[in-house]
């Protein structure tokens, strides 16, 4: 049976230091990589007779704008079927040079969901088929889930922050 | 294929495809999305699905909105099913915060989710009916559809965009009318549901329009990232409420149907079978609901005060309670941070929900993992070479809500 410690084993095998941070939030294995990496170990991990995460279940994106120099975060979540274990796997990138390579050849689920972080976050992905907007309008020019665009009005002065504690 | 078409003189004629909009806004399409078909006579060449047409930008609203304000965003999800969304919230909520659900409250949730699935199938099933071209099952099963409405109705207050259930429980315990609808649809369901199966399962004019039409294999709907009864009509028996159980499902026996050939039919077969199982569910469910005796059958919600709203009377007349009520009514209480991945089995299939909170008051991002957003993709490869009509019956079998692909 497939554990978090083996799959941790493994890839620490493979990669050596280059995947990190490993934790475990409310039980899912996660862990990162240098984002040239991301293809090779995705593909380690569909491709090894141990390990087979061959079902990817999500792809998005996050952003972290305190970050420096990694403010966008790509997340798969993957699963095993066989052995039903679910791990994560971040990715992080520079905003201003957003670009990751697609796994849209490993899986072709990867493809409207990339569409969908480059259309909401600008994650540009290397090699993606067909890299376009897909909820936005085309004409649109900027990414909207990005933090720099609050929901909220900021002029609204009937919700003062400071009424509420939140000074 | 060749045969199909009308033999022409070598270079008499240049041959030419015609390209059709099928939608956006397009009674065969049953919700708001648009193919672009390029057809060769009556055959698919190739098909371009947009979507996008009622984006709302839910990942963005839920980054302003306390948790238990979210849960109705996600009513809009799936609307055929909203009381399964909105449980999944819940739950993912739960999972983040560590609150322990008493068992039933489990129960009550798996008979309001089960009830939810079978409406969805239910309408998913006829409708490939009234494509087929028989619209008297959709009419006739759509009063029973109904009874579930009043059941939600009963509990909540609400039928289509149903805001059930609360972070920690229900908002209120279910009444005595409640389970007396749920008697007599539990009474009068299975024949009508019979009824609506041998109108069907073994008409041959359905049966060839839906057999060998819009199949996919396993292997192809794995990666095309399938999930619930489209992945089940191929053979592979995915199922969250197996795989992962969450409300408790581990305490029920059913089974998990399957299909072989992922076609049509199959995807029919695997929901009617579905809506058996769930029935199943539903009395072993209500079953154990009654076993709850003396004080334990007034249990609705967990004792989580931070998260769920005092009963009125203790707001009016106790400090505690007022200021809990000011505090999840503004959205003041801070949530723990943390990262947490949950998934629920909706009626279209895995239903994820990506919650990351850095201890604010709002979720710092929140990403709904939409089973048909994910299968619409293969949409292209399930029709390329079959005729129009069939493309019609594929789209219906799939199940796609718009509001679900588009969040």
């Amino acid at each position: 049976m497939l554990t978090n410690e083996k799959v941790q084993t493994r890839l620490v095998e493979k990669f050596g230091e280059q995947v990190s941070n490993f934790q475990e939030p409310y039980g899912m294995l996660t862990f990162e990589s240098p984002k040239e990496l991301n293809l090779k170990v995705l593909n380690f991990l569909y491709d090894d007779e141990e390990l087979k995460f061959r079902f990817l279940t999500d792809v998005t994106a996050v952003h972290y704008p305190e970050n420096k120099g990694k403010e966008l975060a790509i997340v798969y979540h993957l699963h095993n079927l066989s052995d039903n274990l679910r791990i994560r796997f971040k990715v992080f990138t520079d905003i201003n040079t957003p670009d990751v390579y697609t796994a849209t050849g490993l899986y072709s689920s990867a493809n409207w969901q990339e569409r969908e972080a480059y259309d909401f976050f600008g994650v540009n992905f290397v090699g993606h088929p067909n890299l376009k907007r897909i909820m936005n309008v085309e004409e649109m020019d900027y990414f909207p889930l990005r933090k720099e665009f609050p929901l909220e009005d900021q002029t609204r002065v009937d919700k003062d922050d400071e009424m509420f504690g939140r000074g | 294929m060749s045969e199909h078409h009308i033999k022409l003189p070598e270079g008499s004629i240049e041959k030419t495809t015609t390209t059709l909009n099928l939608g956006p806004t397009h009674p065969a399409t049953h919700g708001v999305f648009q193919n672009i078909l390029e057809l060769d006579g009556e055959r698919i060449v190739s098909a371009e699905q947009t979507v996008g047409y009622i984006h709302r930008a839910f990942e963005k609203l839920a980054e302003r909105r306390p948790l238990g304000q979210i849960t109705v965003l996600t009513d809009r999800l799936n609307y055929c099913s909203p009381p399964i969304n909105n449980m999944g919230w819940h739950l993912t909520c739960e999972k983040l915060l560590g609150l322990k659900i008493p068992k039933r409250v489990d129960y009550l949730r798996i008979i309001i989710m089960e009830l939810a699935r079978i409406s969805d199938h239910l309408i998913c099933n006829s409708i490939v009916g009234v494509d087929a071209g028989a619209y008297t099952g959709f009419l006739y099963v759509m009063q029973y559809r109904e009874l579930i409405y009043e059941i939600y109705e009963e509990v909540c207050g609400a039928r289509l965009t149903t805001n059930i259930g609360r972070i920690g429980g229900f908002e209120r315990n279910f009444n005595d009318i409640a389970f007396q609808k749920l008697e007599k649809f539990l009474r009068e369901y299975p024949k009508v549901l019979k009824e609506f199966e041998t109108l069907f399962m073994r008409n041959r004019i359905f049966m060839d329009r839906t057999m060998g039409t819009g199949a996919i294999s396993a292997e192809r709907a794995l990666n095309y990232g399938f999930t619930g009864p489209n992945l089940r009509a191929t053979g592979v028996d995915y199922d969250v409420r197996v795989h992962t159980p969450y409300s408790s499902y581990e305490d029920f026996q059913f089974k998990v149907p399957v299909g072989t050939t992922g076609d049509n039919y199959d995807r029919w077969l695997v929901r009617e079978q579905e809506m058996w199982e769930s029935i199943s569910i539903i009395e072993q469910a209500y079953q154990k609901v009654q076993e709850f005796k003396g004080t334990e059958a007034d249990v609705f919600h967990a004792d989580a005060p931070e998260y769920y709203l005092p009963p009125k009377e203790a707001v009016y007349t106790e400090m505690e309670a007022l200021i809990w009520h000011f505090k999840i009514i503004m959205g003041e209480t801070n949530i723990p941070s943390g990262e947490v991945y949950n998934s629920v089995e909706g009626a279209n299939g895995e239903l994820g929900f990506y919650l990351i909170s850095d201890g604010g008051r709002t979720p710092y991002r929140l990403h709904f993992r939409r089973p048909s957003f994910i299968y619409y993709q293969a949409f292209e490869e399930l029709i390329k070479g079959s005729m129009l009509s069939d493309t019609i019956i594929t789209m219906s079998s799939l199940n796609l809500i718009a509001g679900e692909l588009d969040a």
